[in-house]
């Protein structure tokens, strides 16, 4: 089978993996580079917690062609805190109880920073919106609503990017 | 067996590769194909795609604006000339699957899913295929017999632009909100001259496998004043001769039920 170089960005740091036909970038993150923050939970785009952010926008990474993401800028939850020092959404995460069995938070929280970069005053009708594509089994989803909603008050989202 | 991807630079390369494949498709988005792979889908063994920059043009012509088949459901929301669609596009899948999902694989798309297509329907769009030169060809005729485009690729739809913007409405019907897929989605064209309905043009997805029109429905609504008597009518010929599918939303009869419900409620203008 055919193996193809790739290059990508992955959190800031150039990527170089190879590439099988048909594979979907969540399989190369996960086994080519080793970044297991992306999760898989349905191979069908139905449950959005294998989102990462390509070039800034949530995409669902189980089902992107691996190949098609040549050059591109891909963020993960890997890359959200800086050393010891949680990013806004992760610390609002933990305040509001947001995290139960934590198998949906990697893309909850790519989908709230997708949304909070591209407009920093949400109402919770945004909110809702940005995270339709993403299910949650344990909290009822209030919790992470208002933990982003805090995380968009909170003074340090606008330095941390 | 793993599918074998193969790329190009225009879409006029990618075409001659399909037609000469056994077995191919043309990767749009992938929202669709991409799960089909990962679920081991033998019915195709090779992927060809194009990164060809003129797919994801937007272009404004006259009364009318060409979509290029590559535009995604977000770049339509964002798009100043598509305005008249930005409501549908929003409400296709949730905010990473409009960033993938493109205009082109949406007229691919079987029930429950074509919320797009069934805009396009109602508004009369018209495809040009690679490789077809001349007119293209109306959507009507596209759906009709779908699957003998399955090997070809659509390069743009050219939609008319609704002169009068309150004449074009659209409902999709979930029962997930605010993100749910389909019960059944209605988008219906309804020009008036002189106050009176000329050339309306109703159309559905998730009421049969593919979108479809509303022929009943368009003729109880021709020549006449949008009135109260004359949405009762349509609304009572909202299923003759549409033959609606069980799938695990709802049943056949739960779909006949209240399509001439949610019918009813777009031409009045209520809201829900
Ligand atoms: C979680 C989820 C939610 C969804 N919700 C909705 C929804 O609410 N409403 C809705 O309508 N759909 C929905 N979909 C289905 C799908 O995302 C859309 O229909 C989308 O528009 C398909 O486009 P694509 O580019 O991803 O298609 P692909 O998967 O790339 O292709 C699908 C088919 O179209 C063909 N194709 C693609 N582009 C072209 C072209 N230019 N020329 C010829 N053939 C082409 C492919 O060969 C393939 O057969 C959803 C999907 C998921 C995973
Ligand atoms: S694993 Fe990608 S959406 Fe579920
Ligand atoms: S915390 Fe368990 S799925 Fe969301």
């Amino acid at each position: 089978m055919a193996r193809k170089p790739l290059q990508f960005h992955l959190n800031g740091s150039e990527k170089a993996v190879f590439v099988e036909d048909g594979q979907n970038l969540l399989d190369v993150l996960r086994r080519g580079v080793g970044d297991l923050t992306p999760k898989y939970g349905c191979g069908q785009g139905a449950c959005g917690t294998c989102t990462v952010l390509i070039d800034g926008e949530p995409h669902l990474s189980c089902l992107t062609l691996a190949e098609t993401v040549e050059g591109r800028q891909i963020t993960t939850t890997a890359g959200l805190a800086q050393g010891a020092d949680l990013h806004p959404l992760q610390k609002a995460f933990m305040d509001n109880f947001a995290a139960q069995c934590g198998y949906c938070t990697p893309g909850m929280l790519l989908a709230a920073k997708a949304l909070l970069d591209r407009n920093p005053n949400p109402s919770r009708e945004d909110v809702v919106e940005a995270i339709s594509g993403n299910i949650c089994r344990c909290t009822g989803y209030e919790p992470i609503i208002d933990a982003i909603l805090e995380a968009a008050k909170s003074r340090g989202f606008r330095q941390f990017g | 067996m793993p599918v074998k991807v193969e790329s190009f630079d225009s879409l006029d390369g990618a075409a001659r590769a399909l037609s000469a494949a056994r077995s191919a498709r043309f990767l749009g988005g992938g929202t669709l194909l991409m799960r089909a792979v990962n679920d081991g889908d033998q019915s195709f063994d090779t992927l060809v795609r194009a990164v060809d920059p003129a797919s994801r043009q937007v272009r404004s012509e006259g009364d009318g604006v060409t979509i290029g088949a590559g535009v995604t459901m977000a770049e339509v929301v964002a798009h100043r000339d598509l305005s008249f669609l930005a409501p549908v596009a929003r409400v296709v899948g949730g905010p990473a699957v409009r960033n993938m999902a493109t205009v082109g694989g949406n007229l691919f798309a079987s029930s429950p899913y074509g919320d797009f297509t069934a805009a396009l329907l109602a508004l009369g769009a018209r495809l040009e295929l690679v490789g077809q030169g001349g007119r293209g060809i109306e959507i009507d005729e596209f759906l009709r017999d779908r699957e003998r485009y399955v090997g070809s690729i659509v390069r743009t739809i050219s939609v008319p632009r609704p002169r009068d913007p309150g004449a074009f409405r659209f409902a999709k019907v979930s029962r997930i909100k605010p993100k749910g897929i389909a019960l059944l989605t209605i988008a219906a064209y309804l020009p008036q001259s002189a106050g009176r309905i000329r050339g309306a043009r109703v159309a559905y997805s998730s009421m049969g496998p593919r979108p479809l029109r509303a022929t009943a429905v368009e003729r109880a609504l021709d020549g006449q004043y949008l009135d109260a008597a004359t949405i009762e009518q349509a609304a009572a010929v909202a299923c003759d001769g549409i033959e609606p599918h069980t799938d695990g939303l709802a049943s056949a009869w739960y779909r006949r039920e209240v399509a001439a419900v949610h019918l009813k409620r777009l031409l009045t203008g209520e809201r829900r």
